[in-house]
């Protein structure tokens, strides 16, 4: 199941005459056997094996009424890259934002089935504590009215349980801004208001944020939708990077960004998954006559 | 203000609107000329007190009260006017009411606001904002005849004892009309200015950095407050100017309750500080306006005024001056 | 909220705690000064003390009631109101609609911040200056060739100042918060700015109008210092000449608001009953005031623009 070198980035088309098929060892179905202790990722040596992060079972949340999610299951890996995909309204962003707690904060939001870290039932755990391992970049960049090393410091001191040093903060700082590939561009001014970044350095300055905390999951809700075509790819780039670091899951409505930076792709539509596979199987053969349509194009 | 374009470029000015326009401005300028006056006849009144005395003005020497009686007297025996003018105690009196109420209501009403947006139950925000309204609009005396008749019987009978009393004695009396008294109730006045513009503020903190904090796994309570709060820095110090000038103009309350003697109250005696009397500048101009037909009567009291003038112009300065740091990382103005 | 406190560190939970006690005691405080000035209001309020006219005496039976003051605070009301009012909305349309040059606005808009933020003291000062002057002379009472300058009007005059930041803001709200669209629906058919203003846009803001009116209305008649030093502190009125009006205009008098305080245990007539009593029917006004303002404000939401 390991491989030597890490898997190649797929820049392939959809379909037709210029599909090629790339070379991929085969894709094996029966995800690894998740860690029983909640031993921290670091522990795992950076290889290429897909480690079971989080499980969703049966998961249904409703909203009032209105059913948003139903009854999904699908595994979240590290090491890989899920893609959620589907039109508007399907639901992949409420299953998103229920892998870490924040569909609580609609007061009308009702769950069922369940979710687990690490083997443990998120809903056992502290929602706080929670979001600390799994954190979340939202779709509209949203650095914080501080400078650069304040929006990520920020989250190191509200954490720590004493004040850290200045000194610990500077590095854990710049570790962090390097991770998400900003260090370079605002080396130079850390003090710089962090909203009068570009766009893109404003997303990638909360994947850095995101990042700062150590987490074992990042969500990622349409990330690059509110950016420019060199940005997204600077950010995709980013993103294949870090999956061996954390379970990526992404939930993007661009069939072609999905195509190039998922491992395992979920398709959503009207709050169920429809199709759950291999990137290149659902979007090369996908067995659901929906995902055929949607992935083609007859409807968004 | 909406200029549409098509009006400006017409060639044929229509006369009612013209006008109109020039009326309005008119009205507008009067408005403005009003007030020039004002001010310059408060400060030209003023001025005589302000010559005699000098920066002495400000400064201590001798029982302002004395002094007030002197001025007064002097103006009717039509002999050479007396404008000596000492007001350290009337200044101290109303720089120590002015930023204790100050104070105690920006720790009060931060924290009340902070409850009322982001951490009160439904049911109690209901109740609260309504409530919150109502003391903004009960009228300074009512506060005055509640103080009067409970505060200050309270604070004579229960904080104030006969060893405090022996011991200055010989200085002043301790009746419970004191600094105490005018604090306490001008806090409770204030605080709801303050609560309304606060929330104001930081309802309008974009959802987004609070979402964020939180999808970073800060808890609600942090996030609320290094963020949220931070944010809403620019309301935070309109509010609190706000506050203070009613604070600097509250005249009948504190006439009411602080003792109505020019006395300052001395930190050196301890927590009998705080039960000491005093009077503030509004409530001197207050007590002492029926002497305004002596002349030099008249200048002392002008002085008074136009400092308080003054302190509210400075102060409206000094909130400009504080929100201009803050623009430069993003807080909205 | 499932988020709950218990897994916040300690000092948060306290920050929770403080906030919570704040809070009850902030309703507590507020809630004690009503019930209490309701209590003893109705403790000492009798019909007759509406009828009677005060009078100098040294016993409760013998100073009469607070006729001429309730009277008073009506008269002074409406006065200040007449002329805050048109004075406001003028200023307010023209700080919203025209606005040129743009100097002239900023410096309107700093004037009127300015008048909101100054003691009410010190417009009464600046009004026995000018009250007092031979030019206003028929607005009160002249002894010996000097101007008193005491009299309703010089009050109202005064105190239209403070209603005044009140009125701009609130209307100049109201017609900021009008789309554009509107306007431009009107100049379309050929309408003037002014025919614009007037017949759509004021139209358009009048809750706005009416809680500005209200609000200050309310600092108005809860005013003491003003009352005190341009009112000529006399129980009951004391007109001028003949003229039923006018003369009484001319004349001095007295507010609710004075007759409180001289009736506290601080002030010259001391009779703590009649201060109680005229203390609760002040805010029983009060209220009924704030009351109409709420109710005014949430039909104006839900009646409004929306988005």
């Amino acid at each position: 199941m390991g491989e030597l070198s890490p898997p190649p980035i797929r820049k392939l088309p959809l379909s037709g005459d210029g599909a090629r098929v790339v070379e991929t060892p085969e894709p094996n179905g029966v995800p690894a056997p998740g860690l029983v202790s909640a031993a921290r990722r670091k522990a795992v040596p950076p290889s290429s094996l897909a480690i079971e992060r989080m499980r969703v079972e049966e998961l249904s949340i409703a909203y009032g009424r209105k059913l948003a999610v139903d009854s999904v299951s699908l595994p979240i890996r590290q090491g890989e890259v899920l893609a959620l995909i589907g039109p508007s309204g399907c639901g992949k962003t409420t299953l998103l934002r229920s892998l870490n707690r924040l569909t609580e904060l609609t007061p009308s939001a009702y769950m069922r089935g369940s979710i687990t870290l690490d083997g443990e039932d998120t809903l056992a755990l502290d929602p706080t504590a929670l979001r600390r391992r799994v954190t979340m970049v939202f779709q509209q960049p949203n650095p914080f009215p501080m400078s650069v090393f304040d929006n990520v410091a920020y989250v190191l001191r509200e954490q720590a349980s004493r004040r850290p040093r200045k000194r610990d903060l500077r590095d854990s700082v710049r570790q962090a801004l390097t991770r998400a590939g900003l260090y370079d561009e605002v080396a130079a001014d850390l003090d710089h208001p962090a909203l009068r970044l570009s766009g893109g350095q404003q997303q990638r300055l909360c994947i850095a944020r995101a990042l700062a905390v150590d987490p074992e999951v990042l969500l990622l809700d349409e990330p690059c939708s509110a950016l420019d075509p060199q940005s997204t790819q600077v950010i995709e780039d980013l993103i294949v990077q870090l999956r061996e670091e954390v379970a990526v899951v992404i939930v993007t409505h661009n069939l072609q960004q999905a195509h190039r930076i998922a491992d395992n792709v979920g398709f959503m539509y009207l709050g169920q998954l429809v199709e759950y596979g291999r990137a290149e199987q659902v979007f090369g053969a996908p067995r659901e006559q929906r995902t055929k349509d949607y992935v083609s194009g007859a409807f968004g | 203000m909406s200029q549409p374009a098509h009006l400006d470029a017409e060639p044929k000015r229509l006369l009612p609107d013209q006008r109109a326009e020039v009326a309005l401005g008119a009205l507008a300028c009067a408005v403005l000329l009003f007030v020039a006056l004002l001010i310059v006849f408060v400060f030209r009144e003023a001025w005589p007190s302000f010559s005699h005395n000098g920066l002495a003005w400000f400064g201590s020497g001798g029982s302002v009260d004395r002094q007030i009686q002197a001025i007064f007297t002097s103006g009717d025996l039509k002999q050479e006017s007396l404008y000596t003018f000492h007001a350290w105690p009337i200044v101290w009196g109303t720089l120590v009411i002015t930023v204790g109420a100050v104070a105690l209501s920006f720790v009060s009403a931060l924290f009340v606001s902070v409850f009322i947006v982001e951490f009160a139950p439904n049911w109690m925000r209901r109740i609260l904002e309504p409530v919150v309204r109502l003391l903004a609009s009960v009228p300074s005396v009512i506060y005055g005849l509640v103080g009067v008749l409970v505060v200050v019987p309270f604070i004579a009978e229960h904080v104030i004892t006969d060893g405090n009393r022996r011991s200055v004695a010989y200085i002043v009396s301790l009746s419970g009309y004191s600094l105490l008294a005018g604090v306490l109730i001008l806090s409770v006045m204030i605080a709801p200015l303050m609560i309304a513009v606060f929330v104001d503020g930081l309802r309008v903190v974009p959802r987004g950095w609070l979402e964020g904090s939180l999808g970073l796994g800060i808890n609600r309570w942090r996030t609320f407050w290094k963020i949220g709060v931070r944010a809403a820095r620019p309301a935070l110090v309109a509010g609190t100017v706000l506050a203070t000038a009613r604070a600097l103009g509250e005249t009948v309350m504190l006439a009411m309750v602080t003792g109505g003697v020019g006395f300052a109250p001395n930190p050196a005696d301890g927590l009998i500080f705080f039960i000491e009397p005093t009077r503030p500048f509004a409530a001197t101009i207050l007590q002492t306006v029926e002497e305004l037909s002596s002349p030099p009567m008249r200048d002392t009291i002008f002085a008074m005024a136009a400092v308080l003038l003054f302190s509210s112009a400075l102060l409206s300065f000094a909130g400009w001056a504080a929100k201009q740091p803050m623009k430069r990382y993003g807080a909205r103005g | 909220m499932k988020d709950s406190s218990a897994s916040w560190r300690f000092s948060d939970r306290i920050g929770l705690a403080f906030a919570w006690f704040l809070g009850v005691l902030f309703l507590v405080v507020a809630g004690a000064i009503v019930v209490f000035m309701f209590v003893q209001g109705i403790r000492y309020i009798r019909p007759e003390l509406f009828v009677t006219p005060p009078a100098a005496g040294f016993s409760e039976s013998q100073t009469g009631g607070f006729l001429d003051p309730l009277l008073g605070t009506v008269i002074v009301a409406v006065l200040a109101m007449a002329m805050a009012f048109p004075i406001g909305v003028g200023v307010a349309v023209w700080l919203s609609e025209y606005g040129r040059p743009s100097a002239l606005a900023r410096a309107t808009e700093s004037t009127i911040e300015m008048l909101a933020g100054s003691p009410s003291i010190v417009f009464a000062l600046f009004g026995t200056l000018l009250f007092a002057s031979p030019a206003l002379a028929f607005l009160s009472r002249t002894n010996d060739g000097v101007v008193y300058g005491r009299s309703f009007f010089a009050a109202a005059a005064m105190l239209s100042l403070i209603a005044l930041p009140l009125i701009v803001a609130n209307v100049r709200e109201g017609l900021q918060a009008i789309p554009s669209h509107v306007r431009e629906a009107s100049y379309a058919v050929g309408k003037t700015k002014f025919a614009t203003t007037r017949r759509v846009l004021l139209p358009a803001a009048r809750p706005s109008l009416v809680t500005g009116a209200m609000l200050g209305v309310g600092r108005i008649i809860g005013d003491t210092a003003v009352i005190v030093v341009l009112l000529g502190a006399t129980l009951r009125f004391n007109g001028v000449g003949g003229t039923p009006l006018l003369g009484t205009l001319r004349g001095t008098g007295s507010t609710l608001t004075t007759y409180v305080y001289s009736n506290a245990p601080t002030g010259e007539s001391n009779q703590p009953t009649k201060a109680y009593a005229a203390a609760f029917v002040l805010m029983m006004m009060v209220l009924a005031l704030n009351f109409a303002v709420d109710v005014a404000v949430r039909r104006q939401r839900r009646l409004g623009w929306g988005s």
